[in-house]
């Protein structure tokens, strides 16, 4: 105890502030100005986003049942379905899934791991690769239509060419998200492998590509659910616009869902256009399933360094 | 319990003096005996240890900047050998070029010669992935795999295609890094789960698993608080008797209580653009260059007057 050692002395001075702590109590205009801008903004674009989908929905749901998904084109209203255009579009994105994947992680490989920035040609080859990512997706439909549909390769308008024309298409996006990814794996585990006798080969093959994984995993599935949105160079490539039975193979016609969408929204009558809310609605499903499988792996197994 | 733990924060005062027979003494003093003149590692070294590395006017240039220059020194078998200095000085690049992980700089260009084992580390047909399975390398800030504790023992021998039972070869490095009884029941967890200190040990042991001659560690400790640190060096009195040890430290005390020889660098206005230069100023057994320094800027360097 310090009471015997304690002496009470006298309170100490309390200087004078130099001028008072006192506020006004209220936020000045323009910050509160601006801040209100900022939510009118975002209450907009809610707004217009909310309007579309629920009127969409209240068009859409009732469409929803088993016949709709699995019945083929048809010019009745009461038959009509989206299952060829639900198999069409399954059947491209794994053609472009296939081409991706392989192309997309092995150009991003050697442009991150091996390729010497200070070599005028492989700058040429970044610089392209970031402008081929914003050329309009209608340009890749011509280029798919003049060398894949006819040209060299004459595949016609099927599936393969679909697939490809798409995989093409979002390549750049994958390759740009793949380099992202492998970039963001320390140099310190570069080292730590190299430094253990481990030659460049099995570094990358054996710790930067597994620890990359799950970025590009992200990276590919956001690709392609761009992909699977695009109407344009399906429509050039030459998709089929009715379509009354599934695709069955590389070689099949195919349609696919915006196709489908467009054609029942081109239609006069007013049952194809609820026909066509219907078709939102499951292209918004699918979209929303990969979208939320890419945050899900971001999250799940994305490593913090 | 390494004695010089308790010693004093300045090496000078509380370091016994080292006499001129231990320096001499030739009868093979490599034995971890407690000898009546011996350094703060509590041995006497060896004058006639077999050289593991043989530096002659090493230079080091990145790009067209001089880094360091003019080094020669003899690196020991089975000794632990320190290099301090103030930063800049190049003890970190030099470090880098034991096991040619200076190669990875773009630009990096190493001059003079160095020999490891008689054998020329930078010829024409030297094969660095068999230079780095001999020389281990443990990094400033712990860099486990983001993978399972096994996993990261295991890679080393898995990409070196060693012969054996992996379990055995993982049990037997986390053992001589003093780690297995506390990883034992989790090697299938993640390695990020663990603890810096149990981190850098993990690299440590996974530096060994691959059975190489010489460990060399570029700050091991510096990113780890004291109780890791002291453990670390534990590990390392330990190892000395099967590896050679080169280690940079920017602690003076941890070279003093580790180390058996101490390279002091230091880093001097040189060239024509006045360029900072790192050269050795001077290479001695450690107690000798903690208590009788034969160069004035070693003696200033360890005294604090500057760094």
């Amino acid at each position: 105890m310090t009471a015997q050692t304690h002496v009470p002395s006298a309170p100490a001075p309390v200087p004078a502030a130099p001028k008072s702590l006192q506020g006004t109590g209220r936020e000045p205009w323009r910050p509160r100005v601006f801040r209100y801008s900022l939510q009118a903004a975002l209450a907009l674009a809610m707004i217009v986003l909310a309007t579309l989908v629920i009127d969409t929905a209240i068009d859409g749901a009732p469409q929803l049942d088993s016949s709709f998904l699995s019945n083929a084109g048809s010019f009745n209203p009461d038959k009509a379905g989206i299952g060829p255009a639900i198999w069409g579009t399954l059947w491209i994105i794994g053609v472009a899934t296939v081409l991706i994947v392989p192309l997309g992680v092995a150009s991003a490989i050697y442009l991150e791991e091996y390729a010497d920035e200070s070599k005028w040609w492989n700058r040429m080859i970044e610089v392209n690769i970031q402008n081929l990512a914003a050329v309009p997706s209608i340009v890749y439909g011509i280029l798919g239509l003049a060398f894949l549909v006819r040209g060299p390769l004459s595949l016609g308008p099927v599936v393969l060419a679909g697939g490809l024309t798409l995989g093409l298409l979002v390549l750049p996006v994958v390759i740009i998200s793949a380099r992202e990814s492998i970039r963001a794996v320390p140099a310190a585990i570069r080292e730590g492998a190299l430094a253990l006798g481990a030659t460049k080969w099995q570094t990358i093959w054996r710790q930067v590509l597994p620890a990359s994984v799950p970025g590009i995993a992200t990276g590919v599935i956001l690709a392609l659910s761009r992909a699977i949105g695009e109407t344009a160079p399906l429509i050039v490539v030459g998709a089929a616009a009715f379509a009354t039975t599934n695709p069955d193979g590389l070689d099949s016609r195919f349609t696919a869902l915006p196709i489908q969408i467009f054609n029942w929204i081109s239609q006069p009558q007013a049952e194809f256009k609820l026909l066509a809310a219907g078709g939102i609605l499951v292209l918004l499903a699918i979209l929303l399933v990969m979208n939320s499988a890419a945050i899900y792996l971001r999250n799940r197994f994305q490593q913090k360094w | 319990m390494n004695p010089s733990k308790t010693m004093n924060s300045n090496p000078r005062q509380t370091a016994p003096t080292v006499s001129d027979e231990a320096m001499t003494n030739p009868s093979g003093a490599a034995a971890p005996v407690q000898h009546s003149q011996t350094l703060p590692t509590g041995r006497s070294i060896d004058p006639d240890a077999p050289v593991t590395f043989d530096l002659s006017k090493v230079s080091v240039h990145y790009g067209p900047k001089l880094a360091v220059d003019g080094v020669d020194m003899q690196i020991r078998r089975n000794e632990i050998t320190a290099f301090i200095g103030p930063s800049g000085c190049g003890k970190s690049t030099l470090l880098r070029c034991l096991n040619r992980m200076n190669d990875l700089v773009t630009g990096a260009k190493v001059g003079g010669t160095i020999n490891f084992m008689g054998e020329d580390l930078y010829g024409p047909k030297v094969d660095v992935v068999q230079v780095r399975t001999l020389i281990g390398m443990v990094f400033q800030k712990p860099n486990p795999f983001p993978k399972s504790i096994y996993d990261n023992i295991a890679f080393g021998p898995k990409v070196l295609g060693m012969k054996g039972d992996m379990d055995e070869i993982v049990e037997r490095a986390l053992t001589r890094a003093s780690l297995w009884d506390e990883v034992k029941d989790r090697l299938k967890t993640n390695a990020y789960g663990m603890s810096g200190g149990q981190q850098q040990r993990l690299c440590i042991a996974r530096a060994m698993a691959t059975d190489p001659e010489v460990i060399l560690m570029d700050e091991p400790c510096s990113a780890l608080d004291p109780i890791s640190t002291g453990r670390i060096e534990e590990l390392m009195l330990e190892l000395r008797e099967k590896y050679t040890i080169v280690i940079v430290t920017h602690n003076m005390q941890q070279a003093g209580r580790v180390s058996d020889r101490t390279a002091f660098f230091t880093v001097e206005q040189g060239g024509t653009e006045g360029a900072r230069v790192g050269t050795l100023a001077e290479f001695n057994p450690t107690q000798q260059l903690f208590t009788n320094p034969s160069d004035p800027r070693t003696e200033a360097y360890i005294s604090g007057k500057f760094g």
